[in-house]
């Protein structure tokens, strides 16, 4: 990486427009994160803060706007979309697991196919990060034989042996019943602590509050309110953040 | 009639048993066992099996039966590639690939499996100068076979592609994979699980199928089980009835009845795992 990238952020998007179909999902995005930064994005269901998260990493194709990813214009038709797609680690909703795989290759398969490690070296990677979720000893067991946040657990290890610059996770802990939830917060501020550059689409109040460098409140395909976490939380400035905080909170 | 629910439930069973079994006896009574036996099951054809007389069974089974799964297998095989490839040109990004794919599809469901393999038997060494496909007429029969089982199976295929869930092709894209790569080491591993009942399903479809081959004539030793049977009724100890036919009948059970168990036992697996 050279000088002028490492200076510039991390993600940077400017007036990014999209629709699907008549329905306008972001009109008119202007964000940035810095490295080393945790960003939470928080709004009502159908505000378009998912479908932002999708726009970085390019699994929504944006209608206009500019997305640059550590110095690399990604709508940019001449990029290597998916070299720069395994520098950026993504964590789903669903987990999203390849069910025919163990867990062990789950974690090795795209470092091999992809990175071109040696199947040794991905092994290592994989078990070393394995370790690091406190799934270690589970490499041989099938996805559907572990629990939600188990699972969710070995995706974030999944990610992470890809050695990304960053990471996205779209809602992780939505799907999870409530007592499994804690376990995969504690992993992501664990990574937050070692200083990973992390976009977070999330319902957890409390993990914006205590690990996010910043909290980004949508709505309605624009973003309403930005800035400190504990700030925006307790005092929040438009009404519309008012009123959505009244709800949740 | 005041009966209680009991009775009356007792005594509507007993009809429909005594029903059934004055049909059986009306049957049983009035057939010729011995005409049928003599042509169904002539012993010179049925053997017997304790004093060491196999009857016509060796050569059903060594010639037939072995054709017979050579050319299921052969179809089958060569069948299935060429319905992956037909699947993903169906689902291709490429709106051309897309209409050929759907055009050929329609196209081999539409006609008698008969007619295509007739077509392709006589039709391939015309159009290649003489050339055919290893086997000869029978090679070329066959290509017929194939040629509609990728039809049927590129849709199957294509279902199973598409019951695989977006997030899976979206994991792998994000951890960087390319499209195909995806196709190959996510997609398509999953889809093969979901549609190897109903591809099952085909290969017992082509194994009754191969004996349309019956229409285009064989050297001796690539007669498939049917024709072989046809030409007993002919030619053996068995001449003159249908015995051989009652053979080949059995035959084919034997290798049909546990492959539909066998599908039916994956659809009831396949049912529990989700």
């Amino acid at each position: 990486m050279n000088a002028s990238a490492s200076a510039a952020p991390a993600i940077q998007i400017r007036d990014l427009h999209k629709s699907f179909g008549s329905n306008r999902v972001l009109t008119g995005i202007d964000f940035h994160v810095d490295h080393g930064e945790v960003v939470c994005v928080i709004g009502p269901s159908g505000s378009g803060k998912s479908t932002l998260l999708r726009c970085v990493n390019r699994l929504e194709e944006p209608d206009s706007g500019q997305i640059v990813v550590e110095g690399i214009d990604i709508c940019d038709p001449e990029t290597d979309l998916d070299a720069v797609r395994s520098r950026i680690g993504m964590v789903f909703q669903q987990f999203n697991l390849f069910p025919h795989m163990n867990v062990l290759r789950n974690l090795t398969v795209a470092q091999q196919k992809v990175k071109g490690r040696s199947k040794k070296e991905a092994t290592e990677i994989a078990r070393a990060n394995l370790d690091k979720v406190g799934l270690g000893g589970r490499e041989n067991v099938y996805p559907a034989h572990l629990s939600g946040g188990q699972q969710q657990r070995v995706a974030i290890a999944r990610a992470l042996s890809m050695d990304p610059d960053m990471m996205l996770f779209d809602e992780p802990t939505s799907a999870l019943d409530p007592e499994l939830v804690g376990d995969v917060l504690e992993v992501m501020k664990t990574l937050a602590s070692e200083g990973m550059t992390m976009m977070v689409v999330t319902h957890e109040m409390g993990f914006a509050r205590e690990v996010g460098d910043k909290l980004v409140f949508m709505d309605g395909g624009v973003i309403v309110e930005e800035g400190d976490p504990r700030e925006v939380l307790s005092n929040p400035q438009h009404e519309r953040t008012q009123a959505f905080l009244s709800k949740v909170l | 009639m005041a009966l209680k629910r009991s009775t009356r439930r007792i005594l509507s069973r007993t009809v429909l048993y005594a029903v059934l079994l004055g049909v059986l006896l009306l049957v049983g009574l009035s057939a010729d066992w011995a005409t049928i036996r003599a042509n169904f099951f002539a012993p010179a054809g049925i053997g017997n099996p304790f004093v060491g007389d196999w009857g016509t069974w060796p050569d059903l089974i060594t010639v037939g039966v072995k054709n017979s799964l050579i050319y299921t297998v052969v179809a089958f095989g060569a069948g299935l590639v060429l319905g992956v490839v037909l699947a993903l040109m169906r689902l291709s990004p490429v709106a051309a690939y897309r209409w050929l794919a759907t055009a050929y599809i329609e196209f081999f469901r539409g006609l008698p499996v008969l007619l295509v393999v007739l077509v392709m038997a006589f039709g391939i060494p015309i159009a290649f100068n003489g050339w055919t496909p290893p086997g000869g007429t029978v090679g070329a029969g066959v290509v017929g076979l194939i040629l509609v089982a990728a039809a049927y199976m590129a849709e199957t295929i294509r279902a199973g592609i598409q019951a695989v869930p977006k997030g899976q092709t979206e994991a792998a894209r994000s951890l960087g994979m390319s499209a195909g790569r995806t196709t190959t080491t996510v997609v398509l591993p999953q889809a093969f699980r979901i549609v190897i009942p109903p591809l099952t399903n085909e290969f017992v479809l082509l194994i009754k199928d191969t004996a349309l081959l019956f229409v285009i004539g064989f050297a001796a030793d690539q007669r498939e089980l049917t024709t072989i049977a046809r030409d007993f009724m002919a030619s053996s100890a068995t001449a003159g009835t249908a015995t051989s036919l009652i053979q080949a009948s059995i035959l084919y059970l034997i290798i049909t009845l546990p492959l539909t168990r066998l599908v039916s036992w994956l659809e009831r697996k396949q049912q529990k795992a989700r």
